[in-house]
Order: structure tokens, then sequence, then C-alpha cells
């Protein structure tokens, strides 16, 4: 669909992941290299208010009991700010933390090639960063279709040294 | 997106598995737009008929919707008194004020064996069967609720019946249907 040049300009694998710091609510700030050692999943999504309830960051809050069998951990990062996010991670119940691209807008988001210019919005944009900050896999989906949890939960357990690899049934 | 686990025979059907056309539903019954999608596909059921086989499978989002999964194993104890798609209807009929005594109210009203009932939602076969639907809904790329294959492949369409129809009449024209109830 639409898709084809945002999936030009994204990260690729096998690229060190940009660093950033950016705000999860007023007074807190999180940074990638935080979070060394462990693989990351970023969730780039266009807005906190969409009108669907089973939307994208939905589906990721469900499936957190599984990926944190990985030992990932996610950040959704949007354009939105932080007022917006803890308003809509009360309201539906989200159980990671949701990353302000808001000042200047949308700077982190252009790093990775997940920013749609022509709507002033992130793309919805999905990247899995192994323990080394390398990007290990990239995805991003057409602006009206949510991708799912399942191109993430294949390369968190196709990642050499998966613990879940290693260690699961 | 497509999907990763088949119909089967551990799944619930209505019509024949090897129906030229398989319709899989990943739904939760307190979500309003898996409501708004039950009459459409119900129209879409009826019409197709003899054409179409088509399969439940919960996808209850636990954190939006306190009663999803309470309602999900109430359809499948109540499939054990073999009343599933009348409790599938009845829980989607009150999709929007469901709670405990909401659906508790939907088993009595098929006069269910309600001992059994009780019983039965507790049952740790039937909770693996509502989190075995889960997992293979995620991994098959379920991003939202309802989220509808047909044919194995995820439809990215509005779950209304003018765009399911005319989605389903150009697989048949590929696949070749077996009668022509539809034009």
């Amino acid at each position: 669909m639409d898709s084809h040049n945002s999936t030009i300009k994204i990260l690729k694998p096998n690229i060190e992941a940009p660093d950033f710091c950016l705000p999860a609510t007023p007074d807190q700030k999180i940074s990638l290299h935080e979070f060394r050692g462990s693989p990351v999943v970023l969730v780039f999504y266009p807005a906190d208010w969409s009108p669907v309830c089973g939307d994208e960051l939905v589906i990721f809050n469900e499936v957190l009991p599984e990926l944190k069998r990985h030992k990932a951990n996610v950040l959704g990062i949007s354009v939105d700010n932080v007022w917006s996010h803890i308003a809509y991670t009360q309201a539906k119940h989200l159980h990671f933390p949701l990353l302000s691209d808001f000042e200047p807008k949308g700077a982190v988001a252009k790093f990775y090639g997940a920013y749609e210019s022509s709507a002033g919005v992130c793309s919805r944009a999905l990247f899995v960063i192994n323990g080394e900050s390398m990007i290990y896999w990239s995805y991003v989906s057409p602006m009206g279709v949510n991708p799912g949890a399942d191109g993430v939960l294949d390369a968190l357990s196709s990642m050499p040294g998966s613990l879940a690899r290693e260690g699961s049934s | 997106m497509s999907l990763k686990i088949a119909v089967n025979k551990l799944d619930h059907c209505r019509g024949r598995l090897l129906a030229p056309v398989a319709v899989v539903e990943y739904g939760d019954y307190q979500c309003p737009f898996c409501a708004s999608a039950y009459p459409e596909l119900e129209k879409v059921i009826e019409e197709f008929d003899s054409q179409l086989c088509f399969a439940y499978r919960h996808f209850p989002l636990r954190n939006i919707h306190p009663y999803a999964a309470l309602a999900a194993m109430s359809a499948e104890a109540a499939g054990q008194q073999g009343q599933f798609w009348n409790m599938h209807r009845l829980l989607y009929e009150n999709s929007a004020e469901l709670s405990e005594r909401r659906i508790l109210e939907c088993a009595e009203a098929l006069e269910l064996d309600m001992d059994r009932f009780a019983t039965d939602l507790d049952q740790d076969e039937l909770k693996e069967k509502v989190s075995e639907d889960f997992s293979g809904g995620v991994r098959s790329g379920v991003n939202g609720t309802p989220t509808l294959f047909l044919n194995g492949e995820r439809f990215d369409g509005p779950p209304l019946y003018p765009a399911l129809r005319s989605a389903l009449v150009e697989i048949l024209s590929e696949t070749g249907p077996t009668s022509s109830t539809w034009r």
C-alpha cells in the first residue's frame, strides 16, 4: 500500500541504534542506553488517541508478559506531549513507558526514518534493538494498518543469544 | 499477515471444515467494535451458507476489558453443554453491559446446568483453550479486535457486510464456487 517510501527510509538492521533521551513524564527522562544489555522494542506510532480500542499499543500491552520472557523492554514513542501520554497510559492501563518526541517535534523519529512529515506524526514503525544497541529488525506498516506483535516476537525469538531461545521449552 | 493455525476440529466452527472459504474471527466479547461486527458477520454467514466455514477464536484484551476473559470462558463453558454459539450470540447482544451478573444471566437464559457451568468456568483445559487462541492470534498478526482472516489472509478492510461480501465473492470467483447463491 502506501508504505513503500517509508519502507525505504527507516533504519535497517545491523546499524547502531541512535541513542536518545526523551521525557516519559514531566520529570522523568528515559534514554536508550539505559537498556544496554537487554533487547529493546521501539514502537513508533502516530497518535495517542486513535479511534479503535484494540489498537497497536493495546496489543503490545497484552503481549508484554511474552516480551518480558525475552527480557525485552518496550518503549512507545509518539509526538504527543507527556500529559497526553499520562492520560492515555491510564485510560488503556499500559504497563510500559510512552516517550514524548515533542520538542523538537519528531527529532528522534526522524533519526530512525520513522517520521511522516506530511502528517506531522511518527509512522507505524517497529524496531527490535539488541543488547549491544544494534538494530536487529525493523518494520514499517502502512499508516492505516496496525502492525501486530508477531514480527517483534519472531525477531526476539530468532535473536542470537536470546534467553528465551536458550532457556525455554 | 497470514494465519499460523489453520481452522481445525478444535475450533468452534459453523459450516463445513472443507467449505471453499474459511473465515476466522479473533474477537473479544467486551469490545464494542466486535459487537458491531457481530450482526454484519451473521449476515455474511447466512448469505454464503454452505460456501463458508466460520470459526471464532478468543482474543480477550484483559487490560482494557475486565470481563472479556470471563466472557470467553463462559462461552467455552456453555460449549461444554452444546451451547457455544447461543452463548456467543447473547454475549455480543449484551456486550455493552457485560458484568459477572450479566454473564450469569446469559447462561441462565440458555437454561444451562448452572452447577456444571460454574465448575467448567474454572476448568484448566478451557483456560488453556482461551490462552492458546490468544497466543495463536498474536503469532498470526492479530492487530486489534476484531481481526478477521479470510482463507488464511488477514482482512484489513472494515468488518462490515459490504466489504466482507465483496471480498468473499472475489475469493470464491478465484477458487470456483460450488453453487451460486450470490451474484
